[in-house]
This record gives C-alpha cells, sequence and structure tokens, in this order.
C-alpha cells in the first residue's frame, strides 16, 4: 500500500463522496498558462452566494503553490493559477474542508468562441440599426410630411445598408455555400427577402416613394440573429474526448536494459520485450507481464473494477492502469499503437464517426419551410404581374410575403426553449452539452447503466465485521494509516481512531499493514498474510485482523450503491424504459447490485468493445438508447450511444464523451433530465405550432398586399414575443409529476 | 424641420455610443459571470479581473499579461 507521501495525498480519510482526483490526473487536466504559471478549473456545483465566493477562493489562495483563484458564480467553477513547479497543490482536500465537494473540470479550454463572438457583435450592430430605425419608422408611421419622411428613409438607408452589410453575411455566407453545393437551407430565402427588401426600399426612397421596409429589414436580421447565437449556445462544439483520451497516455517510460542502465524513452519508440520500471503511483504505460515485484493495481479505468487488483510476477496488465503499490518490472507485449488505451482511442473515434448525424428538430422544420415560402413568393410575383402588369407592386407583394414568414418565430422557437431548459438543469447541477441532447432524450427506449461509479460510488464500505469493539479501534487507527480503498472503508468505521499512535507501522505492498498498539502486534490485510499462512482462504473482498498473529476478526467489503439508485431506477422503468446494467466486473459482483435494484438484465465482465456491440444491438432493435456511465471503459459506449450521460466524478473522458454531465453526485439527474427534455419538447411542439399558426394567418393579408411597414413589424414583433413568452414558462414552478414525488420520498427517508 | 437637424445626429451618437459601450464590455468579459458580479458586491475585498489578482506583484506578471 502506498508509503508514499506525495503531498495532499496524505492519509486523510474525510466524508468524501467520491474519489478525489489524482495528482497525475490534475496535471493532465491542467494547462499551462504561462512559463510558470498553470490554470486548473475546479467545478463546486454547490457554490450559490457571495460567502461561497470569499470561503471557496480563500480555501484554494491560502494554500501553497496557489498563485490566485476565481470563482465564477454562473458557471461554478473555479479557475486556480499554480505554479508549476510546485507540487499539485491540494485543492480537492482544502475545498471538502470548506465544505464544498468538487470535481475537476476538464472541459475544452475557455479559449473564448470566435463564432461565439462573431455572431454576438452581429446581434448588437443588428441592434442598434433596427433600434435606430424603428425610431426613425414611427415618426414617419405617424403621419410626417413628405420632406420628413424622405430624409427619415435616407437615414435609415444609410444606417441600414452598412448593418446589414455586417450582420448579415452570416445569413449570405452560408446561403452562398448551400447555393453552391446545389442544396437550399433556411438562409437562402433570408438572404433573398434581405437583399430584396434593401433594394426595393433604396428604390422605393430615391423614387420617394410613401413606404421603405429598412426597419423590417433590420429588425428581422436582428431577430433571426438572436435565434442563431441561441442556437450556437446549445450546439457543442468538436468534440474532444479522443484528444482527452491520448493524454492520460504516459508519454515516456523509463525502460531497464540487459545491463541494468535504467533510461526515460518515448513510449512510442519501445518495443515488445524491453523491460520497463514502473514505480508506485505511475500509470503503467504499455500492455505487459509484470516480472519482477508484487503489489496491487488500481484497474478501475481499464476494468471498471472496484477493487485494487493484487499483481505478482506472471500477471497481465494494460497499459492506463495505475500502480498503487511496489514497484513493478514489466516485460513490454505490445507497442504502444497496439495498447489498450490506443485502441480504446480508435474505438472512440470510430464510434464518435459512426453515430448517426442527428438531425434536429429545427433543421428538420426548415428543410420543409423554405421551398413553401420560395414558392409563394415566386407565385405572390407572377400573380400580380399577371394580374395588374405593375411590377414594381407585384415585386412589393413578394417581398413582403418574404418578410413576412420569415421565420423569425421558427429561428427562435428551438434554441430559446432549449437555453430555458439548459438554465434548468443547470441549476439542478446538470450541465447539459448540446441542445440536441435534450431531443434525443425524449425519445429514450431504453436506459444501459454502468456498474462502478455510476450505480454504486466506487468506494469501499464495510458491511460484515466478526471484529470485537475492543479491537474495532485497534484495527481502524492502523487503517488509517494507509490509502488502500480497503483501509479507508475499515477507518471510517472509527475516525477518532487516527489519533491513535501506532508504532513499528509498517505497510506490505498487496498484503496488508501492521504495526504495534498498545504494546500488541496487529496485522491487518489478507486473511492468508494476516494470519501467517495459517489459512488458505484468500477471497479479496474480505480483510482479516490479528493479534499476535491470531485472528481476532474479519471484515467484509462491497461497493456502496448510490442512495438514489433504487429509486431512480423505479422512475425509469415506470416510464417505460427497459434498464440494464453493463458492467466489467465480475457476475457476483453484478448480479448483487441488480438483484439490490430490481434490474432483470445485466451482463457482467464485460470489455469496452463488448459494451459498443451491446448498444449497437439494441439500437438494431430499434431502440433509443440512453448510456450512463463513468469509466474510460464507458467512454466508447457513451460516444456510441443515441444519448449519454456522465456524473461529475467520472474519467475526464467519459465527461468529454457524454451529452449530460450531472456534477450534483444523484443519480436521480437521469428522470430529473428526461422530465424536463419531456417538458421542452412539448414547449418545442407548441411554438413550432404557434410559429404556422402565425404564418397561416398573415399570409393571406400578405398575397392580397396588405402589408405595409408597420403591419410587418407588428406581425414579426408580435409572433417572435409570443414565442419567447412560450419557452419562458419552462422557468415557471411545475406540478411534480408522480413519478417525481415518488423519487422525492425515499430520499427524505434516508436524509 | 431645423431642430430635426440637431436631434438625429444626436440619437445616433447616443445609439452608437451605447453600441460602442456594449462591444467594449464584451471583449473586457464583463458578460463572464452576471450571478458572480451581483454576489461580490457583498464582500469587502478589493475585486480585480483573473490576470491582475496576484498575491504580490513579481516578474510572472508580464507573462500574464498575455494570458488576457
Amino acid at each position: 500500500m502506498a508509503g508514499c507521501c506525495t503531498p495532499g495525498t496524505d492519509t486523510s480519510i474525510g466524508a468524501q463522496n467520491v474519489a478525489w482526483p489524482i495528482d497525475e490526473e490534475i496535471r493532465v487536466a491542467s494547462r499551462a498558462v504561462s512559463e510558470a504559471l498553470m490554470q486548473t478549473d475546479i467545478s463546486v456545483p454547490a457554490a450559490h452566494c457571495a460567502a461561497c465566493i470569499k470561503a471557496i477562493e480563500k480555501a484554494l489562495v491560502t494554500l501553497p503553490g496557489v498563485e490566485t483563484a476565481r470563482l465564477n458564480l454562473t458557471t461554478r467553477r473555479v479557475s486556480v493559477l499554480w505554479r508549476k513547479e510546485s507540487p499539485v497543490p491540494p485543492f480537492f482536500k482544502a475545498l471538502s474542508k470548506a465544505g464544498y465537494e468538487a470535481t475537476l473540470y476538464s472541459e475544452e479550454p475557455d479559449q473564448g468562441d470566435p463564432e461565439f463572438t462573431r455572431l454576438l457583435r452581429a446581434t448588437a450592430v443588428a441592434g442598434f440599426a433596427a433600434m435606430n430605425i424603428m425610431l426613425l419608422s414611427v415618426s414617419v408611421w405617424s403621419g410626417a410630411d413628405a420632406g420628413t419622411r424622405h430624409a427619415f428613409h435616407l437615414i435609415s438607408a444609410l444606417l441600414a445598408f452598412p448593418a446589414v452589410a455586417y450582420s448579415g453575411r452570416i445569413f449570405f455566407a452560408s446561403a452562398w455555400a448551400a447555393l453552391k453545393a446545389r442544396t437550399t437551407n433556411m438562409d437562402v430565402p433570408i438572404s433573398v427577402g434581405i437583399l430584396l427588401t434593401l433594394g426595393l426600399s433604396l428604390y422605393d426612397t430615391l423614387a420617394q416613394e410613401p413606404h421603405a421596409y429598412f426597419d423590417a429589414v433590420t429588425s428581422l436580421t436582428f431577430f433571426l440573429l438572436i435565434g442563431r447565437t441561441l442556437d450556437h449556445m446549445m450546439r457543442r462544439r468538436a468534440r474532444v474526448a479522443v484528444m482527452g483520451l491520448a493524454r492520460l497516455m504516459p508519454r515516456g517510460a523509463v525502460t531497464v536494459s540487459a545491463d541494468g542502465t535504467r533510461d526515460y524513452n518515448d513510449v512510442r519508440l519501445i518495443e515488445a520485450g524491453q523491460m520497463l520500471l514502473v514505480s508506485p503511483g505511475e500509470r503503467i504505460p504499455l500492455d505487459g507481464t509484470v516480472m519482477q515485484g508484487s503489489g496491487e493495481i488500481d484497474a478501475q479505468l481499464v476494468t471498471g473494477e472496484a477493487q485494487p487488483v493484487p499483481v505478482e510476477a506472471g500477471s497481465k496488465v494494460s497499459a492506463g492502469m495505475l500502480n498503487l503499490t511496489g514497484a513493478l518490472t514489466i516485460r513490454v507485449e505490445k507497442k504502444a499503437e497496439d495498447s489498450f488505451l490506443s485502441q480504446m482511442i480508435r474505438m472512440m473515434e470510430a464510434a464518435e464517426a459512426g453515430r448517426s448525424r442527428y438531425r434536429r428538430i429545427a433543421d428538420r422544420a426548415a428543410s420543409l419551410y423554405s421551398p413553401v415560402i420560395h414558392t409563394l413568393a415566386l407565385a405572390a410575383f407572377t400573380g400580380w404581374m399577371v394580374m395588374t402588369g405593375d411590377w414594381h407592386r407585384a415585386l412589393t407583394v413578394a417581398v413582403s410575403v418574404l418578410i413576412i414568414t420569415c421565420p423569425c418565430a421558427l429561428g427562435l422557437a428551438v434554441p430559446m426553449v432549449q437555453v430555458m431548459a439548459a438554465r434548468r438543469l443547470f441549476e439542478q447541477g446538470i450541465a447539459l452539452k448540446d441542445g440536441s441532447a435534450l431531443e434525443r432524450l425524449v425519445q429514450v427506449g431504453a436506459a444501459v447503466f454502468d456498474k462502478t461509479g455510476t450505480l454504486t460510488l466506487g468506494r469501499l464500505r464495510v458491511t460484515d465485521t466478526t471484529v470485537a469493539q475492543s479491537d474495532l479501534e485497534a484495527a481502524a487507527a492502523l487503517a488509517s494509516r494507509s490509502r488502500h480503498p480497503a483501509a479507508s472503508a475499515v477507518a471510517a468505521l472509527n475516525p477518532a481512531a487516527a489519533e491513535h499512535p501506532v508504532e513499528h507501522l509498517a505497510e506490505h505492498p498487496g498484503l496488508g499493514i501492521e504495526g504495534y498498539i498498545d504494546g500488541a502486534f496487529y496485522r491487518l490485510g489478507r486473511p492468508s498474510w494476516a494470519q501467517e499462512g495459517r489459512t488458505t482462504e484468500s477471497a479479496q473482498t474480505i480483510s482479516v485482523l490479528s493479534r499476535d498473529g491470531a485472528p481476532v476478526g474479519a471484515f467484509a467489503f462491497t461497493d456502496t450503491l448510490r442512495a438514489e439508485a433504487k429509486s431512480t431506477v423505479r422512475a425509469l422503468q415506470e416510464r417505460g424504459i427497459a434498464v440494464e446494467i453493463i458492467s466489467g466486473d465480475t457476475e457476483e459482483a453484478v448480479a448483487a447490485v441488480a438483484r439490490e435494484l430490481g434490474v432483470n438484465t445485466y451482463r457482467a465482465a464485460m470489455l469496452p468493445a463488448d459494451k459498443v456491440a451491446r448498444l449497437a444491438k439494441l439500437r438494431g432493435e430499434g431502440m433509443k438508447v440512453l448510456m450512463v456511465g463513468d469509466g474510460l471503459n464507458d467512454a466508447p459506449a457513451l460516444a456510441a450511444a443515441d444519448v449519454s450521460m456522465a456524473p461529475g466524478s467520472a474519467v475526464e473522458v467519459g465527461r468529454n464523451a457524454a451529452d449530460l454531465v450531472f456534477f450534483n453526485g444523484k443519480l436521480d439527474s437521469v428522470p430529473a433530465a428526461l422530465s424536463i427534455a419531456r417538458r421542452a419538447a412539448r414547449l418545442v411542439r407548441q411554438n413550432l405550432a404557434l410559429a404556422v399558426i402565425y404564418n397561416i394567418l398573415v399570409l393571406p393579408l400578405a398575397l392580397a398586399g396588405y402589408v405595409t411597414p408597420l403591419v410587418a413589424a407588428i406581425a414579426m414583433s408580435l409572433s417572435s414575443i409570443l414565442v419567447v413568452a412560450n419557452a419562458l414558462r419552462l422557468q415557471g414552478g411545475e406540478k411534480p409529476s408522480v413519478v417525481e414525488a415518488r423519487i422525492r420520498k425515499p430520499m427524505k427517508a434516508t436524509a | 424641420m431645423s431642430y430635426l437637424v440637431w436631434l438625429v445626429p444626436i440619437g445616433l451618437l447616443m445609439g452608437a455610443t451605447a453600441l460602442f459601450i456594449f462591444l467594449w464590455s464584451l471583449r473586457q468579459g464583463q458578460y463572464e459571470d452576471l450571478d458572480g458580479a451581483a454576489a461580490r458586491i457583498l464582500l469587502d475585498e478589493e475585486d480585480r479581473p483573473m490576470a491582475e489578482r496576484r498575491k504580490s506583484p513579481s516578474p510572472l506578471s508580464a507573462a500574464q499579461d498575455q494570458y488576457r
């Protein structure tokens, strides 16, 4: 067990809910902001007030090595700058002491989003022009004389042209790209509408006609850009899950040559057959076989198994496993590109590429919409041309059809609801990374859960002990000196025992811990070791305490189920969603959890590829699948599922691959997200219906030629306001549904 | 009519100023933490943007400047 004492990993056993990330993981998730400083982003979901800001920033800034810390209350993330050369400061311990559960945040760094800034600027410019022109237009509509009207139209034109040229580029560029590819999109009718209106209004202004549509064209651009900006906010940026995985791979390793000389080499240059030295606390860089040394490794990242696996000469190990105790000499079996981690990377890439591209509701609506509008405008033009022979009149009608049907409301209908839903989710501690995940979530027919770390906490707990109360303190005192997960579980039985003095303390990798307490020699660990070979029992789920060589009792361990696991499974089943567990853990362990949760379908000992295959099979049966998982071994499955969720305690790759991440650590976020998604879907449908009804109502007016700039302005604002107001209803209090009421009840009982 | 010659440019200038201020504050990152800005006013310590917040001025600050 870890005898090493890296700062920040000392023997504190708090009431932590999830395992804190190890130093190496923190370093990997940090980025250098200058030559001497690293920045680490930490998610603190519980932060909500000024006192929180103070407590969190103070807790971090006072740590040695930390330069500065700043909490962003909106994103509930704290950015810490710390000196690169110092050891990783114990962020999570400090935050836990201050009373805040925290998780490492390692999304794509906030380098800013140039596209978003561009949209925001375009929106601001369009808004400026629209408001000023509207101001002038109001005076025109309220009956300005011909001279003033003409002057105002000219000023409007001067404002509108540069504004549209700047802000409209976003539509023009997209429309041009579509036309070049010989397709059409929503931007084509928008661009045609904008350009025609602008041209016609300029002609009318110069000809001193009474009507000009400058206000319509700029406010149209403004509204559409608002919709576009919101929509962009809800779209996931390029996935970087694979990159995160690659960063987990150790870059180099210490090789030992035949004559015993040690060398640090790039892993890519290491051939099969070479010998590697892996110290405790390091990740195993390449797949291989242990030749020398023994100890325990943490395979949770690779297999999902919660308990440390003992290894000795002859054991196979995979890249990505963490060496907990004892130096190991490993013979490399596979080159870096064939290692487990590399295979995972390839699997993720395949899953992400193969994930059938989901067509979002808004896109589907737009593709139906734009041909209809084009045809109608053209029909209006020809109709009026034939009837009156007046091309100016005909063009004005056609333009007013384009303006009034321009999909302002349609453009706002979906993103507005998604923004509100994301806000609702965030308030509950769930981060939504892609708006379309809400649409996909509604269609889910099967939910597949990983066991370790998802349904369970991935943390051992003592379930049963035969140790008498008198010896319990000694056991806890010994255990509190070790970082081993089983020891932590024993130590948690009696936290006060950590103060109890232990003499001649020694920790034996893979075996246990020993020492003298009040004159008696105690050993806590593997049954065969603690009893000095007097037993053959070697169950890993049991630790034995012995006093002066004689056994005084044993501890049995199990992984802790998350408090809400049962109610979550039940809530999903009540919604008609098939629940299934797939885990890399042993049959026995998975069966026990499945039984306790009332899940009939479970699969144990699943490799990452098996998980992906299982999802593919479910999808082949026509089901939309939700994957909930947290480990590296789940990452390909998370990427392959129709929609995926991961707890905030998941490995970085898992969080990156998931569509939704719940930072609150509560598994009932899954049904909570589902119900918000369902309400959002209902509002989206209502909004789309509102937009269509609006068009059906105003289209006859436009076709009949009754749409003046004033009517256009009123109709356009009204429909947009209606759609936005409807979306805002998502914020309002809801009647808790039957299912949610049931989830809350058992939670109260346990709290 | 003559007063319009003054009023309209003044109106446009005011609008343009507002637009400029918005774009400036956007670039300054003033919209990055709206909830935090509301809460921080209750704290006694003087608040500075991340880049300017140092325990002590150090040679690193030059390197820091490029961060923002």
